[in-house]
């Protein structure tokens, strides 16, 4: 397969954001993935989160690793910079583009194979350094590009397509991001771009290692009876634990809500995230609630979605540094460089 | 290799202190070595330590060298004996007509064996439970006390080592008077049972002026934070480690703004070197100068990311710094094994640039080269330095900085450039150098791109084109070529006498060479000198061993991994190709080269029918 280009055509009445901009400009090439794939609905609620953030593409950095889902970077958004890095290291990379320049948004789009498996290690470091990305998992329990095999997200129980029974545990990327200590973390699925959008939005808003785990049936090699990341099976077992509306920065809440109902959390540009809260049990702000309901719930062979915990105040990887709000690939060279008599100094104590 | 007289040896021997590791010798060794120094002596530091925190044997050699050779010697003439274990070895190493000198605290009449070596009993551990309270204090002040005693054997000025003291313990008075102390305990029991000073010893000099004492490790820190890299990422592997360190002091003390406190550099200790690695290959492509420190294992576990950086043309600076291999090896002792696995790191048709430097002055001059290079090349750059460069003390002519450098940051296209251009295409070259054209994020519209390691055309597109898969990377051949010319040349030293004997060598090996080569020109033996200093070849290589009958390759591994290099990467025979090889761990001394080009070379004739 060899690259095609999509003609961009845009009627004169598409509605444009605050930049002039329609949701074309921030499509991408056209998808190689398989009809029907969880992976391109998520790509299309990308593209619609940063046409109704009106990002500059230009800020937008697209990271990935290997896979069908890390293939998807270059689906959405072409006016940005991409990175399709090796199997499972995207978050290096991430951290060394947001080391260099802070100022950009960072969105990287991973798998469950490139994230459980390979990457464990460096998905853990990410977020153990409060990483300032959105880091989306496209999890279908299953290597498509090989063929089928197993993921590590894989359920105890499920089939391959060929009859194969998994009898390992799987890894849930969610409850492992919430006892290191994530900052922002949620649960969707690929056929709910009403719930995924506004998750998307508050995730580039909010300072920090942003995880969205997002179920995405793949309709070639997991969506059979016996798979527990097919469609019909996701449709029936994942139920809204906590909803998720965006609330730009300087816009009122429309809506009024009683006592209870719905908890405004202020993200650091005075952008908010309202949490409505379908269960009145769940607090999406208390770690060990939301550990424990999810893992409940599981056990119930129900996946909890929405925002299912968010942090507010942990430092990220600059804060922590303490470098300058000028991004570091921006400081003049004159500010970098010592100087000769500096230098002398510095020998002095060799001497 | 020909010993001198020992009456012909006044600022010209070799002092082996062995001691055991975490009882503060070091401290005392530093002092010594110093104090020759500033007496305008030349001095070279070797320092032979375990993989270990405390307990186990450790050496430090110190070679007094009026003629500033750089190598070690090869030799012990005096051996300061403090490790019991090791007595019976220590005592084996010592030169016919050396000096053993050992703590009488505790006589040994077994090490009275030796005819040819003067033993020297010093009560040190008496001394210092005399006259000093508490254990942990009189083992500090043993490790001191030895330093009294060779001064007044050696002749060393007490003067320079109570200034050096004072320097050292200048907010901690009770420190250096107890330091003092011990020293003058030793000075003293010393002249007042020998006969001081010893024939071997030290007469002042005025060869160390405008000179430096330095690790090259800390000579490549410095020439990050002068090349204005900012963004450091790594992993702890001996012996690199020390790079980062020195870079994480000099960013304290130089990159911190004075007006808000910030940092204007980020360290990253990483999870691992897959990480580290990745976390250089972002910064870079994101334009910071970013760079890393790794040893072998490390390299090993970078190579797929350097595939990558190779393909998709993003730059890094790896610094190198190689151990004994092969695996864990022996990670404090030193070797030139990684040039293989550096110049070809990845798999498929990969070469990565390489740089070889021979010594800190190098280290610090190829840091600023190497951020430069990558850059310019759009490339990894790989500065293969090792632990006997990085972590050894060396005697350099202090660095210089040209205040009107300016980073060459190669082919990157700022805003108005890209207003002005139609379109951008990433892989294009258009000047025919291999060189095509980068953006940075966050910049223009025009410049975006896709970054991958997959297959891509030269318009930045995903490919399973044959045609267009090969048009990059014949490009990258070209870039390659292009490297070559860009790279430092070798250093070319020829014999005042014609001779058809050239030896090739590289890193630290030189310091071996140069002085073997004075010693063999003595014996008649005539040699030309070429030093490789950077991969691809520049284009002297080819030349230099085409026009000797004979060239001896001198390098420190197993396998003679420069000479198969030369032989695929050049058109020379390999019968023009001759090892000399050092792989034991242990730097490369002058006598090793001297006696294997003297084993098959004689003044006289050489011997036509050895060659090959």
């Amino acid at each position: 397969m060899t690259f095609m280009a999509k003609p961009k055509i845009t009627h004169p009445e598409m509605p444009r954001n605050a930049l002039g901009l329609t949701r074309r400009d921030y499509e991408g090439v056209n998808s190689t993935l398989c009809a029907g794939c969880g992976h391109d609905s998520i790509t299309a609620a990308i593209v619609e989160a940063c046409w109704l953030d009106a990002l500059l593409p230009q800020d937008v950095v697209k990271l990935s690793g290997i896979g069908c889902s890390s293939k998807t970077t270059a689906y959405f958004v072409s006016g940005g910079h991409g990175f399709n890095s090796v199997h499972g290291r995207m978050p290096s990379i991430a951290t060394g583009a947001n080391a260099a320049n802070r100022k950009l948004t960072y969105i990287g789009v991973s798998g469950d194979g490139d994230t459980l498996s390979i990457g464990l290690g460096q998905f853990c470091h990410a977020i153990r350094r409060n990483l300032n990305m959105v880091y989306v998992i496209e999890n279908n329990g299953v290597y498509g590009l090989t063929k089928g095999q197993f993921s590590a997200s894989a359920d105890i129980g499920s089939t391959a397509k060929k009859g194969e029974v998994n009898n390992q545990p799987p890894i849930d990327p969610v409850q492992l991001a919430i006892t290191l200590g994530v900052s922002f973390v949620a649960r969707s699925f690929s056929g709910d771009k009403g719930q995924l959008v506004p998750l998307l939005q508050a995730a580039m808003h909010h300072q920090g290692f942003s995880l969205i785990d997002v179920i995405s049936p793949c309709v070639t090699f997991n969506d059979h009876e016996g798979s527990t990341r097919s469609y019909a099976y996701t449709r029936e077992h994942y139920e809204e634990m906590v909803h998720t509306d965006f609330v730009p920065p300087a816009r009122e809440i429309a809506a009024d809500y009683a006592p209870g109902e719905a908890l405004a959390v202020s993200m650091h540009d005075g952008s908010r995230v309202l949490l409505r809260k379908v269960d009145a049990q769940y607090d999406a702000t208390d770690r060990a609630v939301a550990l424990q309901t999810i893992q409940q719930r599981l056990k119930q062979g129900e996946y909890l979605t929405g925002l299912l915990y968010i942090g507010s105040d942990q430092p990220e990887l600059h804060q922590l540094n303490a470098t300058p709000d000028l991004p570091l690939n921006q400081v003049p060279y004159a500010k970098l460089n010592p100087g000769p008599q500096a230098l002398a100094q510095t020998l002095a104590k060799f001497r | 290799m020909p010993v001198a007289k020992t009456q012909d040896r006044v600022n010209d021997f070799v002092v082996r202190i062995a001691t055991v590791n975490g009882t503060g010798s070091a401290s005392a060794n530093g002092l010594l070595m110093k104090a020759i120094f500033r007496s305008g002596v030349p001095v070279v530091g070797k320092n032979y330590f375990p993989s270990n925190i405390q307990g186990l044997p450790t050496w430090y050699e110190i070679r007094v060298t009026r003629d500033a050779h750089r190598a070690r010697a090869g030799h012990t003439d005096i051996m300061v004996a403090l490790n019991a274990e090791t007595y019976a070895r220590d005592l084996a190493e010592v030169a016919s007509g050396g000096y053993f000198i050992y703590d009488s605290t505790w006589p040994r009449a077994a090490l009275l064996m030796r005819d040819d070596v003067t033993v020297i009993g010093v009560p040190l551990a008496r001394l210092c439970n005399d006259n000093f309270p508490g254990v942990r204090t009189r083992i500090l002040m043993k490790n001191i006390c030895y330093a009294g005693v060779l001064a007044a054997l050696c002749n060393l000025d007490l003067e320079i080592i109570r200034a050096l003291l004072a320097e050292t313990y200048s907010k901690k008075p009770k420190l250096l008077d107890a330091n003092m102390k011990a020293i003058q305990l030793g000075y003293d029991y010393a002249r007042e049972h020998f006969s001081c000073p010893l024939p071997l010893h030290v007469e002042k000099m005025d060869a160390t002026a405008g000179h430096i004492i330095i690790d090259g490790n800390t000579a490549a820190a410095l020439g990050c934070v002068y090349a204005g890299a900012t963004v450091g990422a790594w992993y702890p592997i001996t012996p690199s480690t020390s790079l980062m360190d020195a870079y994480k002091g000099f960013c304290e003390k130089l990159r911190i703004d004075p007006a808000t406190g910030r940092r204007n550099y980020i360290m990253i200790q990483a999870e691992d070197e897959l990480a580290s690695i990745g976390m250089v290959l972002g910064a870079a492509w994101n334009g910071t100068r970013a760079f890393t420190a790794t040893s072998g294992p490390g390299l090993s576990l970078m190579q797929e990311f350097l595939g990558l950086a190779y393909y998709a043309e993003v730059p890094a600076v790896v610094f190198n710094i190689q151990r004994v291999g092969p695996s864990t090896g022996m990670p404090t002792r030193t070797q030139q094994g990684d040039l293989h696995s550096a110049a070809y790191a990845s798999h498929g048709d990969t070469r990565q640039v390489c740089l070889y430097p021979a010594n800190p002055e190098e280290c610090f001059e190829f840091a600023v080269k190497a951020f430069d290079l990558t850059e310019r090349l759009q490339t990894p750059v790989l500065v293969l330095s090792d632990l006997d460069i990085g972590m050894n003390d060396w005697m350099c002519p202090e660095f210089e900085w040209d205040d009107s450098y300016q980073p060459d940051r190669g082919k990157m296209l700022d805003a108005e450039q890209l207003a002005k251009i139609d379109r951008f295409w990433r892989y294009y070259d258009h000047d025919n150098d291999g060189i095509p054209q980068r953006t940075l994020p966050g910049v223009h519209p025009k410049g975006a791109y896709f970054t991958r390691g997959s297959g891509h055309s030269q318009y930045g597109a995903y490919t399973e084109d044959s045609k267009e898969y090969q048009v990059v990377v014949d490009r990258l051949r070209k870039k390659w070529l292009t490297a070559a010319r860009l790279l430092p040349k070798s250093v070319v030293e020829r014999s005042d006498v014609k001779t058809e004997i050239g030896i090739v060598s590289l890193g630290s090996g030189d310091a071996a060479v140069r002085e073997a080569r004075g010693r063999l020109a003595a014996q008649g033996i005539h040699t030309d000198y070429l030093r490789v200093r950077g991969f691809p070849f520049s284009d002297d290589v080819e030349p230099f061993l085409q026009s000797h009958r004979i060239n001896f390759v001198v390098e420190q591994n197993r396998d003679a991994q420069l000479r198969s290099l030369l032989i695929m990467e050049t058109g020379v025979e390999k019968s023009r190709l001759r090892s000399i090889l050092h792989y034991n761990g242990m730097p490369i001394p002058a006598s090793y080269v001297y006696d294997g080009v003297a084993a098959v070379i004689t003044p006289e004739q050489p011997k036509a029918q050895l060659v090959g």
